[in-house]
This record gives structure tokens, sequence and C-alpha cells, in this order.
């Protein structure tokens, strides 16, 4: 029963942490949240795997949080503002977002428990939010830092179903291998076009 | 020593080292006789096969455990390593001539092993994890730390990010499906959430939108190299999972879908290509048709579905070799690429505009370049079982013929006055020639290839049946 009850706050602080990263415009707040995410998620996972798989999803997450920190840490607030859209970007539009992605899953949960039993519902719920955020995030941007972000959550998401279908080691090594790669690649994305050319020659 | 060792370990490590400890100078050479070594070693040792050499008896065994699955590359693996890596060492010896930056080698090494690696894995689905791993070792190719990474990037490693998940939950589902056949709603989802995976790894119409954008924004010999490399091994992980499950390979309505894919895109990519006043983007546009081409062969339904999507696989490596090293060479010149940039280079890049006229008339499936016979081939195919299908790969590659005659009508475009001029180097004007004799090679004798391709169907044991 406490962990049914405890696995709930997870999901409800996994919809905390995907508004903010929807809704935020400060990158500190969207990384603290992410960092945040990963502990609920670490949470939901561990229902299905090992504790020490568990950790592992937890530890690449907060090592994919520090290096898109340190990297975003090093840049001018200008070179980090190039957002453009023509969609509409308004807050109260992102909260409205997130209901549709909250109602959603909560409607899908129960379907998918029913075609896939014993995932548990939290875990269920807890995954599609996640899934729902990061598309919702990725149609939204063009922004380097915010589509590593979209695609993080809708990882973190996948992982939690698919944790509860398989529970391979070397899957669980490969995903946070790709978890890394995309903090890599998006810190490498971040850098690329602000350091001068002579320290690429030096790279 | 074992097979993976051989073909995944050591040109992952050679790749890492060299990336940080080789000075840029050597890295094509060491890239290309290191590819062109383990082709050789693939040719000439069959895998799990005990060789007498004097007194001495050498075995490559076939798999090694890791973290509990295994890679396993098999005999009949043998002829598919040597045409990867040999087409491998032909990208990393054209380098020194592109003027690609000194990472091409090494990540380009390390990202054929991780692609290697997703043959070998068992269970295969797990391949798309390493399919992912490679796409974003490819991000540093594509964006040179100095430069502004564009929106074809970011959009290319979304769609490649977004490919993965589908897949690999696809898979778990078609296991279900696979367990109760009957269940016509879970087989349409499992078939469903497949087709948007390799939709997105492929970039199937809508969603290659990255590529002309990538071909506009980015080095084009990195990008060449990225569209040989992920649809071909994509190619080969979607011949896996139709040769694995019974009900795929069976289903006439998956059949038409994928057909319906390839001429979406054959005829979309061949139409925007007529269209396209960028030269790079022309090149985009040839890939995304060659690729529909792919998936039209894949969709085939008939025994011949290996033996013709190989024939279409290798000359596909040479030609888009050649054409992007053609365009690295012009584009040191004229910046964007544009008609309006690129007018009249005929006269001061002749080697560079012949290959690239070679290379977009072989995509057409011009005769007697290599391109022809693979589309004779699929055309014949094709023909016994939809004239409109034809019809409208026809109209495909007929776009691309006349984006091939328009280029070569703004190429020629120059001041009548003008003297002609040798300004390829002796290395650029080398790796063009060879790849323009290549290109007629492989057209007018095809069958230079059947050694490699004949023993390729016993990779799939269901699907040449």
């Amino acid at each position: 029963m406490a962990i049914n009850i405890t696995s709930w706050i997870a999901v409800g602080l996994l919809l905390a942490t995907s508004t903010v990263i929807l809704i935020n415009r400060d990158w500190r707040m969207s990384l603290g949240a992410l960092a945040l995410q990963y502990v609920a998620a670490f949470w939901l996972v561990t229902r299905h795997l090992p504790f020490v798989m568990g950790s592992a999803k937890l530890i690449t997450g907060w090592m994919v949080v520090a290096a898109l920190g340190m990297t975003r840490l090093g840049m001018s607030s200008a070179e980090g503002r190039e957002e453009e859209s023509l969609l509409p970007r308004g807050q109260w539009f992102r909260v409205a977002l997130t209901c549709v992605v909250a109602l959603v899953s909560a409607g899908a949960t129960p379907r998918i428990e029913a075609v896939i039993p014993g995932l548990g519902l939290p875990v269920i719920a807890g995954s599609l939010l996640l899934i729902g955020a990061g598309l919702a995030h990725l149609g939204m941007t063009s922004d380097t830092l915010n589509a590593i972000l979209g695609l993080l959550t809708l990882l973190t998401g996948f992982e939690i179903l698919y944790a509860a279908i398989e529970s391979s080691i070397l899957v669980t090594g490969l995903l946070a291998v790709t978890n890394l790669g995309l903090g890599i690649a998006g810190s490498y994305l971040l850098l690329a076009g602000t350091l001068p050319v002579e320290m690429e020659d030096e790279a | 020593m074992s097979a993976p060792f051989i073909w995944i370990l050591i040109p992952f490590v050679v790749g890492f080292s060299t990336l940080f400890f080789l000075h840029k100078r050597f890295s094509p050479l060491i890239g290309g006789v290191v590819s062109t070594i383990l082709a050789l070693v693939a040719l000439i040792f069959p895998i799990d096969t005990a060789l007498l050499l004097g007194s001495v008896s050498i075995k490559i065994s076939s798999s090694v455990e890791f973290f509990g699955r295994s890679f396993a590359l098999n005999t009949a693996d043998g002829p598919l390593i040597a045409i990867i890596y040999g087409l491998a060492a032909l990208w990393f010896f054209g380098t020194e001539a592109s003027g690609s930056a000194n990472r091409f080698v090494s990540l380009g090494l390390m990202i054929v092993a991780l692609l290697t690696a997703s043959i070998a894995v068992q269970p295969f689905l797990f391949a798309a994890l390493l399919l992912d791993m490679a796409a974003m070792l490819v991000i540093p190719l594509l964006v040179p730390l100095y430069q502004k990474p564009g929106r074809g990037v970011v959009r290319f490693l979304i769609y490649q990010t977004l490919a993965m998940p589908f897949i690999l939950f696809s898979g778990w589902m078609l296991a279900g499906v696979e367990a109760s056949p009957g269940d016509i709603g879970a087989t349409l989802q499992a078939g469903t959430i497949l087709g948007l995976g390799f939709a997105f790894l492929l970039g199937v119409f809508p969603l290659y939108n990255w590529i002309p954008m990538l071909m506009e924004e980015a080095l084009p010999y990195a990008t060449g190299f990225l569209l040989w490399a992920l649809p071909t091994f994509t190619v080969i992980f979607a011949l896996g999972f139709l040769d694995r499950y019974t009900w795929l390979r069976t289903s006439p309505q998956l059949s038409n879908a994928i057909q319906f894919a390839g001429v979406l895109m054959v005829a979309s990519g061949g139409l925007f290509a007529s269209q396209q006043k960028h030269i790079g983007r022309i090149m985009g546009y040839a890939a995304i048709t060659e690729t529909g081409l792919l998936v039209l062969a894949i969709g085939l339904k008939s025994t011949e579905i290996v033996n013709t999507t190989f024939l279409l696989l290798i000359p596909r490596g040479l030609e888009l070799a050649v054409w992007a090293l053609a365009l690295s060479i012009i584009k040191r010149k004229a910046y964007s690429l544009r008609f309006s940039e690129v007018q009249g280079m005929a006269r001061s890049y002749p080697v560079a505009v012949a290959a690239l006229i070679l290379a977009n008339l072989s995509m057409t499936g011009f005769p007697l370049l290599a391109g022809f016979p693979p589309r004779l081939a699929l055309w014949q195919e094709l023909a016994g079982q939809s004239l409109v299908t034809s019809f409208w790969v026809f109209i495909g590659l007929l776009g691309l013929l006349i984006a091939a005659i328009r280029t070569l009508a703004v190429f020629v475009m120059a001041e009548e006055n003008k003297a002609w001029e040798w300004n390829e180097s002796w290395v650029q004007t080398t790796m063009l020639g060879l790849g323009m004799i290549g290109l007629f090679i492989l057209g007018m004798f095809p069958q230079v290839l059947q050694p490699f391709i004949v023993n390729l169907p016993a990779l799939f044991e269901h699907l040449g049946l």
C-alpha cells in the first residue's frame, strides 16, 4: 500500500517536473526539474528492475543533467536565446497542453493495463505522461537545449515502460549510453558555433 | 579470436585511438588501410571454419558473450562484412581528397563498428539502440565546432532517437502477435508501431525533410557518408525483421504499405530534385529516391528480395561517395552550392563536375553506369506486380534525370572566352577518376558483384524461399 502511494507521488512529481520543463524558459529551472524527474523515474523503474539497475539509470540521468548544465553555464545568456517559432508559445497555452497530455494519459492508462496486465497503473501513467510531455515539447521548439530536454523526457518515459517488459542488463546499459550520448551530443551542439575557430584546431 | 572482436572491437578501438593520439595527416591512410584489411580478412577467412596455414590452424569463432547477450557474426556474414568495410575504405581514402576534418576517419570507423555490431547483436531487436548510438556519433561529423548547428541536424537527431523506442516496443509486441496470430487488433498495432519506427529511421515521406536541410547546412562529404551508412544498415535490420516474423513476410497488406511508402519516396524525391537550384539539395533528394528504391525492393512479393536489395546497396555506396567527394571539392570554391554560385565551373573543375554528373546519372539508372543493372532488376520485378508502381518509379527517376541535365547545363554555362583549367589536386583527380571507372565497371560488368552477392541470401534463411 505504502509503495503504491509512493508510486503515485512519483507520478505527481513527474507531472510537476514535466510541466516545469514545458513551461519554464529558465534553463536552470528546467535542468533542476529534469534532475528531479530522474528521481521519480528511478522509483517507478525499480518497481520492475533491481535497485542497482535503476540506480544506473538515475546516475546516468544526473550525469546528463550535469553535462548540459556545465555547458550552458559556460555560455552567455544571449547565446542560449535562439528560439523562434510561429506556433503559440504563451505559458497558458503550454499549461493547457500539459492538461491535455495528463488527460490523455489518465484515459489511456487503464486501457493499457487491461491489454498488458501486471505493469501497474502508476508505471503506465508516469510513462505516458513523460512520453506525451516529451512529444509536446519537441513539437513546440526548435531550440537545441529544449529539443534535447524533450528527447530526454520522452526517452525516460519509454524507459519506465520498457523496464517493465525487458530486464536485460545489455539493454539497460545501452539505454544508459544512449541517454549519455544524447546529453553529450546536446552539449556539443550547444557549444558549436560559440567557440572561436582557433579552439577547434586546438581540440 | 572471435569475429565480433575483429570486426567490431578492433575498428572501434582504432577509431578511438586515431581521434586522440594520431596526427590528422595519417588518419585517412590508417582508416583506409584498416578497413581494407578488415574487408580482405572477411573475404579470405570464413568465420567459424578451421583453416590450415602450413602447420598453424586458424579459426575465427563466431560469437562472444556480453552482459548476458551475444554478438554473433556467422559464415554467411563474411561477404556482407567485406562489402561494408570495402565501401568504408573507399570513403576513408577519399577523406584526404575531400578536405574533411580529422575526425571523419576516427568517428567514421567507430560508426561502422557500431553499425556492424547492430548486425551481430542477439536478439537482433537491440540493433535499434546501436543504430541510435551511431546516429549520435555522426553529429560531430556534421557540425564542426566553429559552425552553428542548423535545424536539419537537430531534426536528424530527433527523428533517429524517436525511431528507437518505436522499434524496441514493436519488437516486444511482435512476440505477442506471434503467440496469437489471430488477434487482428494487436497485429495492426504492432505493424503500425514498427512501420513508424522504420519510417523515422529511413526518412520515409514526409519524415525526410532533414536530408535536404543537412545537405545545405553541413559538410557534403560527412552528410554523404551518413546517407550511405545509416540507411544501409537500417535496410539490413528491416530484412532481419521480415526474415524473423512469418506474418510480416506473408502479409499482403504490409507488402503493399511498404511498396506505397517506397513509391512515395521515389516519386517525391525525383520530382523535388528536378525543382532544386542547389546541387547539394539535389544530392539529398537523389539519396531519398535511392532509399525509396530500397524500400520498394524490401516490399517485393518475390523470392528475389535479398538479391535485388543488395544489388541496389553496393552501387549506392560508390555513387554517394563519388557525388559527395565531387561536391566537397566544388564547395571549397563555391561556398553555397547554389546554381548561381557554381555556374560555369565545368571549365575550372572539369573532373569534379564530370564525376558529379556521372554519379547523378548513375542514380537515375542511366545505361552503362552502376545504377542501371539494379534498377533494371527491380523494374523487372515491379512490372510483374504493378504497372502503376513501375510508372511512378519511372516518374521519380525522370525527375532525377531532369535534375542531372539542369545541373550539367548550369556547370557548362561559362563565359565564351573562359579558358579550361585543372584545379583539382592529383589526389582528388585520382580518387574521382577511380570512382568514375568504378561506376562504369559496375554498370558494364555487373557480374563482378556476383561473388559478393551469391551467398548473401543465406543471411536471411526464410526470405529467399
